[in-house]
């Protein structure tokens, strides 16, 4: 799917070989590594290690970045330890070992106090169960970040206001939780979490516990917003399909490791190994190859062919190329020509892509 | 040895020998029968030393925050007496109107007027004074404790057995060690009601706010709570069902101690009016009063459970305000209104109607008319089922009571009856249940008050064993052995005895009408009213009708412990039936089933944990009445603990409270462990229970 403000390369928040243990005396693992233990294969073996010693390892060296204005998703398994990442990255969980820049400064030395600054002012988070306030209707759910700043009542309604108008649950404002639906109940999360007008925002699983449909819908309202809103996101889900719809980049997760990080694309045609290839395997590639992916630059503009931005996903094109025999021309963000596609070229890109994943031998 | 005493079948049989041996040797040995005086080891007289050591040094103390104390009751009282009887009865019919609407506004009126009516206005407001005092004091405490329990995990293994260990010594015991330290007056009424009802608000705090979602928790603190609103925004809101939940068991629990407080006397109070007119004998007069107690308990109950029940979190808050500002109102202008009409301000005198004398004249013909009939249900139960488990078969069958002497020939022909149901059991592999018909025998024979000493210390130590492990029978071979110690074996037996009857009784009967229950809209619907008044009756009120029909003795107390401790029994049963899993009973109905061999085959089985569970509530309800039932003449650690209140002996009240508190700790460890063994055998989840 497209989006009009794409991610820049400024790093927002980076994520430095974060190591969170469960157990009796978890920091004993860790005497002055900071959790880099070089490469990956020492990290795994520290990892079983400390299982060995009836430790739960909950996620092991995981490193990333997070780019201003990108939705970075981290996809796994469930137990594989995305919440727990999530938690880190908010410090609702401190992380054993490791380092967490926001903005190049260290989160984890931040004390008590700066801590809850953060919170104020920049990060917004939404969770799978909603996290609602029993006892407060949806707009005082909306405002609370708000009240907790001990900002006027007044002055806070209007900005609830405005969030609530913005996920669409105008009139519900008197509700209570309760009295909604699960994708009511979760708009009231998102609204909540952009109160503050956050420049981080993670959500753990926010559509998870919805009926497939409403799923649908949601994601579709979500990447509405971003294209307006433009935050850093970190975005959790076990779902696949739902990482390649909404992921600029992702990560996947498997026992607290992190297996491969790259665009759902690179993922795909990629795999770093059969774990990853499991996810891969039953996905529609018209849904992650691009016209930008499969565009032949041999091929020059020829009258009668549409224009199409690179970054359109095949499905979507496969309409109009049943319609128009002589296809059409690929164009970058600046508008440059990049090559021409038509219904042949997709077929074929479609088919190589079985292809590979059944395992013939070109 | 372990290997011997996990042979139950074994174990059994020589504790059936050995207490026929005992027995038969008490001529011998009497030593090993009655607990010899001589090797009792009193604790009454040093635990007095130290009461009289603790009053010496730190009674100033206690005297003057009794003397604090005594203030806010009475101002309460002061302020209960002075403002007109209709503006507090307006007052508790808005409340009960904004609680949960007209039903139990108009219940709510009802009550009161009869309060006014019957002339009992006065009396009435001073326990509701003590009360309003009481519970804003024990939720304040029971809150602070919560709270720290639900931080401290250290705070909370000290709290929780604390707890328990309040909730099973016998409330009565309570006010004795209260009134020593503060002395007479309403302070040991107020003191006694914050004990007693602050653990429910403890648990209920506890339970609140560890039930907050972990999913919210996190919202709050995303949402920037500092470590104290994190605590009063997201916490306490989060918790505050659970908690109202607690508003309401603390505020029964207060008018129930406070009602068992004024037996103390020297109140003028309505638990009082109880008391001194049942110790009169004036049936009517006690009943009236008792009414009242029924009434405002009920009234109280509904009120408090309405609050905590109410869907705050579903209603707009438009209506809200406009309520209270009418309600003020109202208030306003009938606190003006009753200058200008007196009748308003006082319950006129012409108008009180007191019909005790009335009440007490249908007593008595009733009684008169039915004589025969109350004698013979009372001697056929005494003689043919309390008397043969009090003192056995060998005493109780005697040509006085049963028509016949037990003569030589019977008893052989008793021990052969027995004998032929062992040897039946026996040959059909049922080794354990032919040992226990064993022992059943010869303890029926021997009954309860004459078993030798070491067999039944014996036996109860071993059912603790083989129920809940070696932890519970070395916990009870202590607390038994205190009691022997203390020299008060034989009052313990009486209890024992008498609770195991009424338990007994309880759980066949209740279990029963469960069963019924279940199956039957009908029965449920007649039964739940019931028991629900049952319930919130403060225990004196129940006596009062057994009293009056059968007079003071055992029988009348057997009866109100039934009346009581039959209410969980019931429920449980019903409960249990009533909430296992779905897929299993339909499972059993596809197959084919007939309905009486779904309930015996599959329903009853899977209830078991939970009619384990009422099982034991009845039992910690027996226990709780048994004291009670006391003051309708019955020996036993009751009685003991009303010399122990009336002689302000301490030890004396203490030890037998003591002795209770090990019977009901050692029983409830004994159902549960039986409940939870059964519940983890067929894998239930909790919930079903
Ligand atoms: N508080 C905790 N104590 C012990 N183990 C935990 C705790 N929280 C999570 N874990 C363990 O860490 C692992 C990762 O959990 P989580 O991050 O919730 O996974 P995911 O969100 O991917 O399902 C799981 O094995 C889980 O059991
Ligand atoms: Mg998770």
């Amino acid at each position: 799917m497209p989006t009009n403000s794409k991610p820049t390369t400024d790093v927002k928040l980076s994520c430095r070989n974060v190591w969170k243990v469960y157990g009796k005396n978890p920091a004993r693992f860790f005497d002055g590594t900071k959790g880099n233990l070089g490469d990956d294969a020492a990290a795994h073996a520290h990892a079983q290690e400390i299982r060995d010693s009836g430790h739960i390892v909950a996620s092991a060296n995981v490193s990333f970045d997070v780019h201003v204005g990108e939705i970075f998703v981290i996809m796994g398994l469930s137990g594989s330890g995305k919440s727990t990442m999530v938690r880190c990255l908010s410090r609702l969980v401190e992380p054993t070992a490791g380092e967490i820049l926001l903005d190049g400064n260290n989160l984890l030395s931040a004390d008590p106090k700066a801590l809850i600054e953060f919170r104020r002012h920049k990060m917004g988070m939404v969770f799978q169960n909603f996290g609602l306030m029993p006892h407060l209707n949806v707009l005082d759910n909306v405002a609370f970040p708000l009240e907790l700043q001990g900002i006027a009542l007044k002055k806070r309604r209007a900005k609830a206001q405005e969030v609530i108008n913005l996920v669409g649950l105008e009139g519900r404002e008197a509700s209570f939780p309760r009295q909604l639906s699960g994708g009511q109940q979760q708009r009231v999360g998102i609204a909540r979490s952009l109160c503050v007008d956050p420049e981080l925002w993670f959500l753990d699983e926010p559509f998870s516990a919805l009926d497939p449909l409403i799923r649908r819908q949601m994601q579709d309202e979500f990447l509405r917003l971003q294209r307006d809103l433009n935050k850093s996101i970190v975005f959790i889900t076990h779902d696949f399909l739902e990482a390649l719809r909404i992921a600029d980049r992702m990560a996947i997760m498997r026992d607290g490791h992190v297996v491969q990080i790259g665009r759902p694309v690179d993922l795909i045609l990629n795999p770093a190994d059969d774990y990853v290839r499991d996810f891969t395997n039953d996905v529609p590639w018209e849904m992650v190859l691009t016209a930008g992916d499969i565009a032949d630059p041999a091929r020059g503009f020829a009258p009668g062919m549409g224009r199409i931005g690179a970054d359109t996903k095949l499905d979507l094109l496969l309409p109009y190329l049943a319609e128009h025999e002589a296809g059409v021309m690929v164009k970058d963000a600046e508008g440059r020509d990049l090559g021409a596609i038509n219904a042949r070229a997709v077929v074929k890109a479609l088919a190589t892509g079985m292809t590979d994943q059944a395992g013939i031998e070109p | 040895m372990s290997r011997l005493l996990n042979r139950p079948a074994l174990v059994w049989g020589a504790l059936a020998a050995l207490s026929l041996a005992l027995y038969l040797l008490r001529g011998q040995l009497p030593a090993l029968v009655t607990y010899p005086q001589s090797w009792v080891l009193s604790p009454t007289a040093p635990m007095n030393a130290a009461m009289s050591a603790f009053v010496a040094a730190f009674g100033p103390t206690f005297r003057f925050f009794g003397w604090l104390l005594e203030f806010p009751v009475s101002a309460a009282q002061m302020v209960l007496q002075a403002l007109p009887w209709s503006v507090i009865a307006a007052f508790f019919v808005l409340l009960g109107m904004v609680a949960s609407g007209w039903r139990l506004a108009s219940f709510i009126a009802a009550s009161l007027l009869y309060m006014a009516v019957i002339g009992y206005w006065e009396e009435s407001m001073n326990t509701l004074a003590i009360v309003l005092i009481s519970v804003p004091m024990a939720l304040l405490l029971g809150f602070a404790v919560g709270v720290l329990g639900f931080y401290s995990d250290r705070a909370r293994r000290v709290i929780m057995p604390t707890l328990d260990i309040l909730q099973t010594v016998p409330a009565f015991a309570y006010l004795l060690p209260i009134l020593i330290l503060f002395g007479f007056g309403t302070t040991v009424g107020l003191v006694a009601s914050v004990l007693y009802a602050f653990s429910p608000m403890v648990r209920n705090t506890i339970l609140g706010l560890r039930a907050v979602p972990p999913q919210v928790i996190e919202a709050g603190l995303m949402s920037g709570a500092t470590p104290a609103q994190l605590f009063w925004k997201v916490r306490v809101p989060g918790a505050q069902n659970q908690m109202l939940l607690g508003v309401n068991q603390t505020t029964m629990a207060s008018l129930s101690m406070v009602i068992i407080a004024a037996i103390i006397g020297g109140t003028d109070d309505i638990g009082w009016e109880v008391i001194s007119s049942m110790r009169k004998a004036q049936f009517g007069e006690s009943l009236l009063a008792g009414f009242v107690i029924a009434l405002m308990a009920m009234a109280l109950d509904r009120t408090t459970f309405a609050f905590a029940k109410r869907d705050r979190f579903t209603t707009q808050e438009a209506a809200g305000p406009n309520l209270w500002v009418i309600g003020a109102g109202v208030l306003g202008a009938l606190l003006l209104l009753s200058f200008v009409v007196p009748p308003l301000a006082q319950w006129p005198e012409p108008w009180v109607f007191y019909p005790a004398d009335a009440m007490n004249e249908a007593l008595r013909s009733f009684i008169l008319t039915w004589r025969e009939a109350i004698e013979t249900i009372k001697n056929t139960a005494f003689f043919f089922v309390m008397l043969p488990i009090k003192i056995g078969l060998q005493q109780a069958v005697s040509p006085f009571t049963w028509g016949f002497a037990m003569t030589p020939a019977l008893v052989a022909a008793y021990a052969a009856l027995v004998a032929a149901g062992a040897i039946w059991a026996f040959v059909k592999s049922h080794h354990t249940l032919a040992a226990m018909l064993l022992l059943w025998g010869v303890v029926s024979y021997i009954g309860l008050t004459n078993m030798p000493w070491p067999a039944l210390f014996a036996i109860l130590v071993y059912t603790a064993y083989v129920t809940a492990g070696a932890r519970l029978a070395l916990g009870a071979a202590i607390g038994l052995g205190f009691l022997l110690l203390a020299g008060i074996w034989p009052q313990t037996v009486l209890s024992l005895y008498l609770c195991g009857v009424a338990v007994l009784i309880c759980f066949v009967l209740g279990t029963g009408l469960g069963i019924w229950a279940s199956e039957s809209e009908t029965v449920s619907a007649v039964l739940r009213p019931v028991m629900d008044t049952l319930q919130t009756m403060p225990v004196f009120v129940i006596l009062i009708p057994f009293v009056m029909v059968f007079k003071i003795g055992e029988f009348t107390a057997l009866l109100a412990v039934i009346a009581y401790a039959i209410v969980p029994a019931i429920r449980y049963t019903e409960h249990g039936l009533r909430n296992l899993p779905r897929d299993v009973t339909e499972a059993a109905e596809a197959i084919g089933t007939t309905r009486w061999q779904l309930l015996y085959k599959v329903k009853l089985p899977l209830a078991l944990p939970a009619i384990m569970l009422g099982l034991n509530q009845t039992i910690i309800y027996g226990i709780g009445m048994l004291v009670i039932a006391a003051l309708v003449g019955t020996n036993g650690l009751g009685q003991q603990i009303y010399i122990g209140l009336g002689d302000g002996d301490f030890g004396v009240g203490m030890t037998a409270g003591i002795g209770m508190a090990v019977i009901a700790m050692v029983a409830d460890r004994i159902t549960q462990a039986i409940s939870r063994r059964k519940q983890e055998q067929y894998g239930l989840a909790s919930e079903f229970i």
